[in-house]
């Protein structure tokens, strides 16, 4: 039996190189820098920065599902409302709202298990479609909690005795902690055991079985992860909005804003939804104030994005210059071979 | 009684939700895409009619003589220039192309009618019914549509089945490579299904528009009652959508008799209670989707 | 007159050439065989000459036409049908509707003519026939095309022997009509009785040509398999 270790002299085996390691240092200091903003910058571009960063988070469990599960799904916004009800509900029993925060990931984990059950029953596109059902469900349960404000939502009043200013700072620092969490959440996930099952499954998902990979397993488990994540930007959403109403927060708006910034940034990458999230960030400030038509030039980009440029922005520059800022995979680097990252 | 009157309401409602799912069945079933724009392209139909109907002399039914024809060609071109460009990219490419085209297609209905609900004028047709007892009646548009429903799937059975082009069409589905080796071009082909598909699906937007107000965001959720039926019914069974349609009209109008707010929860529990314990649908396919 | 005329065609499959500079020549009405190992790169060359797959080099004439990049359904609507390999009959359809599929003529009579069999069992499902029985009705829809070349690749593959006799034995009568064959075959003494010309391949390229009446067995057994001897 050959081991990794066993590999023949001149080649290595490795996790990543000089690239991968700038890039770590570089993302801590970006994190160190974000994590400073509040005391450098006003509330309206901490504002922009948490709705930034609550796009990544879910972006990122959107692309954990659909580019490396190959679960597509249409109806994560379900997550995104549980998640900010579940705060909602666990402020009302006297959890403080950013530990909720937290604890919403894990609620809708939770709830996610029972779900994957009906959910994996469909295949393919009808499983994306199946989601969007489920997703429906909630909010038309969600509906009838009247406790929970029923159809026209409810405020968050536990934080109405902070001030302002340091609410904002709170929020954010919560924001910044859930989208860290989430995409570091992601590689680490990646870099491990799944990961490799998860690759097996997305080339080959009968011949993975076979070879002993536990397809349901590891779909399942990026199944509740992305529930979890997403469950805790919809956590992020409430207090950084202060209210709720379920026609909103069970928007399958949400969804389609994860797709766009997977798909234009690069799916199946962890560097995409991070440049998807940029972009969308910066078509939203540049043309918010026309109204409909920035919806309507997002959706014209997914289909030519869809059509043309498959692997996104990231994937289509990744391959082209083979450079990966976030290696989850192994390179075998020969004598003459040029340094992958 | 009026338990009676909920459940020939709710079959009737079925034939309905048979027009919006056969499309979404036949493209699924020839091309294995789910077109998330289906329930947006029953309501850029009626959206059209309208238009026709405020500003010209022509009528309900010229305006619809127009409107189906024209989306049949709108199909053609969608299948051609997005969606075998789609195919050919990846799996996920289709997904994402007809998603696109949904968001395009409700803000832009949006952006030229405003988000205020409509209705097509059918004067008196629209509360018409047929007194059977004292106590049940039915509307004849909801017979009428039913009657519609019954009328497309019979010819779209014996398209398939009967006719050279049918025919290449169910080899195509089969196996499209096989199909090109007999001459089939599967652009054509496709682009025939979605044709077809965006036809019916126009017909079903109209007779929806007939009978309740529309705006340009109840797309979504023609689709998913669309794609209820289908599953409902049984993937791969142009019948079983029938089936699938009538189950979930009969659902949501027997929710809707215990309580108002529950019609729509009704109806998903079903095609959830089908999802969970008869998955393969109430009619089993003749052979896998 | 030559029917197809392929000059130093190239398939690559990813990273591998699969068909490595092949020439050959058909004359119109003659049948030639080609044979080789597994992997040889046979199913590609009459994949790639049927318009399925594009070559990345090389041209491909048929009756004096550049058809080399040409898709394959053109191509069938123009005389060139190929029997795939596993025979992929369309598994919903019924035999007579997998016959009519493409056809241009509305009957199967002709077909009905070749494999008598047929004729009881025109509404059956295909799925439903055994593999001998797939390969003729599979053979049975490309001639309804009316093709001036045929293609056919490894008709002979899981099948039994009596099988495979049955459907050798159509072969004559399909020649008669003036069709040029042009067959893919790994039986080679099956081969060597029914071609007016053999080309065997080895790893994508060609290793022997000739009429078998030319080739020792020997010969052909050394291209087969790429051996060399050594001078004794």
């Amino acid at each position: 039996m050959i081991a990794v270790t066993d590999v023949p002299s001149g080649f290595a085996v490795r996790r990543g190189g000089r690239t991968s390691a700038w890039a770590a240092l570089g993302s801590t200091a970006v994190v160190a820098v974000l994590a400073y903003l509040p005391y450098a910058v006003t509330t309206s571009v901490t504002g922009t920065i948490v709705t930034f960063l609550e796009l990544l988070a879910m972006a990122s469990m959107w692309n954990l599902l659909a580019g490396y599960a190959g679960l597509v799904s249409v109806g994560q916004q379900a997550y995104v409302g549980l998640g900010a009800y579940a705060v909602l509900q666990l402020s009302d029993w006297g959890v403080p709202p950013y530990l909720g925060v937290f604890l919403a990931g894990l609620v809708c984990a939770v709830i996610a298990l029972p779900t994957s059950l009906l959910a994996f029953r469909l295949r393919g596109d009808y499983f994306a479609v199946g989601t969007w059902v489920i997703a429906e469900v909630y909010h038309l349960v969600m509906t009838r909690d009247a406790a929970l404000g029923g159809g026209s939502g409810r405020a968050l009043t536990t934080l109405s005795d902070l001030d302002p200013v340091v609410r904002q700072a709170f929020t954010y620092w919560v924001a910044l902690a859930v989208c860290v969490l989430s995409v570091l959440g992601c590689y680490l996930l990646l870099r491990g055991r799944l990961g490799l099952a998860l690759t097996a499954v997305r080339d080959n998902e009968v011949a993975a079985s076979g070879a002993g990979v536990s397809v349901g397993w590891a779909k399942r488990v990026v199944y509740l992860v992305a529930a979890a994540g997403c469950g805790a930007a919809g956590g992020v959403i409430l207090v950084s909005q202060l209210n709720v109403a379920p026609d909103s927060i069970f928007s399958v708006q949400y969804t389609a804003y994860m797709i766009f910034i997977v798909v234009v940034g690069g799916i199946g990458t962890l560097e995409g939804p991070i440049l998807g999230a940029v972009v969308f960030i910066v078509i939203q400030q540049l043309f918010a104030g026309a109204g409909v038509w920035y919806l309507i030039l997002l959706g014209g980009l997914a289909v030519i994005v869809a059509i043309r440029l498959p692997h996104g922005i990231w994937g289509t520059f990744s391959r082209r210059f083979g450079l990966r800022l976030f290696n989850v995979g192994y390179t075998v680097r020969g004598p003459r071979s040029p340094d992958p990252g | 009684m009026i338990w009676v009157n909920a459940i020939v309401q709710g079959l009737l409602l079925g034939g309905l939700y048979a027009l919006f799912a056969c499309g979404l069945s036949l493209m699924f079933g020839v091309m294995r895409i789910v077109n998330l724009a289906h329930g947006d392209m029953a309501v850029l139909a009626a959206f059209l009619v309208y238009s026709i109907i405020i500003t010209t002399p022509i009528g309900v039914l010229g305006a619809t003589l127009i409107v189906l024809p024209l989306f049949a060609v709108f199909g053609y071109l969608v299948q051609t220039g997005i969606l075998s460009p789609a195919l050919r990219t990846g799996p996920l490419s289709t997904l994402l192309a007809t998603f696109g085209l949904s968001i395009v297609i409700q803000n832009a209905l949006q952006q030229g009618y405003s988000a205020d609900t409509r209705a097509l004028d059918v004067g008196s047709l629209v509360s018409a019914s047929l007194h059977i007892t004292g106590q049940l009646s039915v509307a004849y548009l909801s017979l009428i549509t039913f009657g519609l429903a019954i009328v497309v799937l019979v010819a779209l059975q014996l398209f398939l089945s009967r006719t050279g082009t049918g025919r290449i069409m169910r080899a195509t589905a089969d196996d499209p490579e096989a199909a090109t080796l007999s001459g089939a071009n599967p652009r054509h082909v496709y682009g025939i299904a979605t044709a077809i598909a965006f036809a019916t699906v126009a017909l079903a937007g109209l007779m929806f528009a007939m009978q309740s107000s529309f705006s340009p965001s109840i797309g979504p959720t023609r689709l998913i009652f669309a794609f209820e039926a289908v599953v409902i019914g049984g993937l791969g069974s142009l019948w079983g959508t029938l089936v699938g349609g009538m189950v979930l009209g009969l659902a949501q109008t027997i929710g809707a008799q215990v309580d108002p707010a529950f019609t729509l929860l009704a109806g998903h529990l079903i095609f959830l209670a089908v999802l969970a314990f008869r998955p393969q649908g109430l009619i089993a396919a003749r052979r896998t989707a | 007159m030559n029917l197809l005329v392929v000059d130093q065609l190239t398939v690559r499959h990813g990273q591998l050439t699969a068909v490595n500079a092949v020439s050959l020549d058909v004359a119109d009405g003659t049948t030639l065989a080609v044979i080789g190992a597994n992997g040889a790169g046979k199913t590609t060359l009459l994949r790639a000459i049927a318009g399925t797959i594009m070559p990345a080099g090389g041209t491909v004439t048929y009756d004096g036409q550049n058809v080399t990049r040409v898709p394959a359904h053109r191509l069938a609507a123009n005389g060139i049908r190929l029997v795939p390999e596993g025979r992929r009959l369309f598994p919903s359809l019924t035999v007579e509707e997998n016959l009519l599929a493409g056809a241009y003529r509305r009957n199967v009579n002709s077909v009905i003519e070749l494999f008598p069999w047929i004729g009881q069992r025109r509404r059956q499902s295909a799925r439903s026939l055994s593999g001998g029985e797939q390969q003729a009705v599979a053979i049975g829809r490309a001639l309804m095309g009316n093709p001036r070349l045929l293609l056919l690749d490894e008709i002979s593959l899981g099948l039994s022997p009596v099988a495979v006799q049955g459907l050798y034995a159509a072969l004559p009568d399909i020649r008669a009509a003036g069709t040029t064959v042009l067959l893919v075959e790994q039986d080679v003494s099956q081969a060597l009785r029914v071609a007016d010309r053999v080309l065997c391949l080895l790893e994508g390229r060609p290793v022997l040509t000739g009429s078998p009446a030319e080739l020792t067995p020997e010969a052909i057994e050394t291209a087969y398999f790429g051996l060399t001897r050594r001078a004794s």
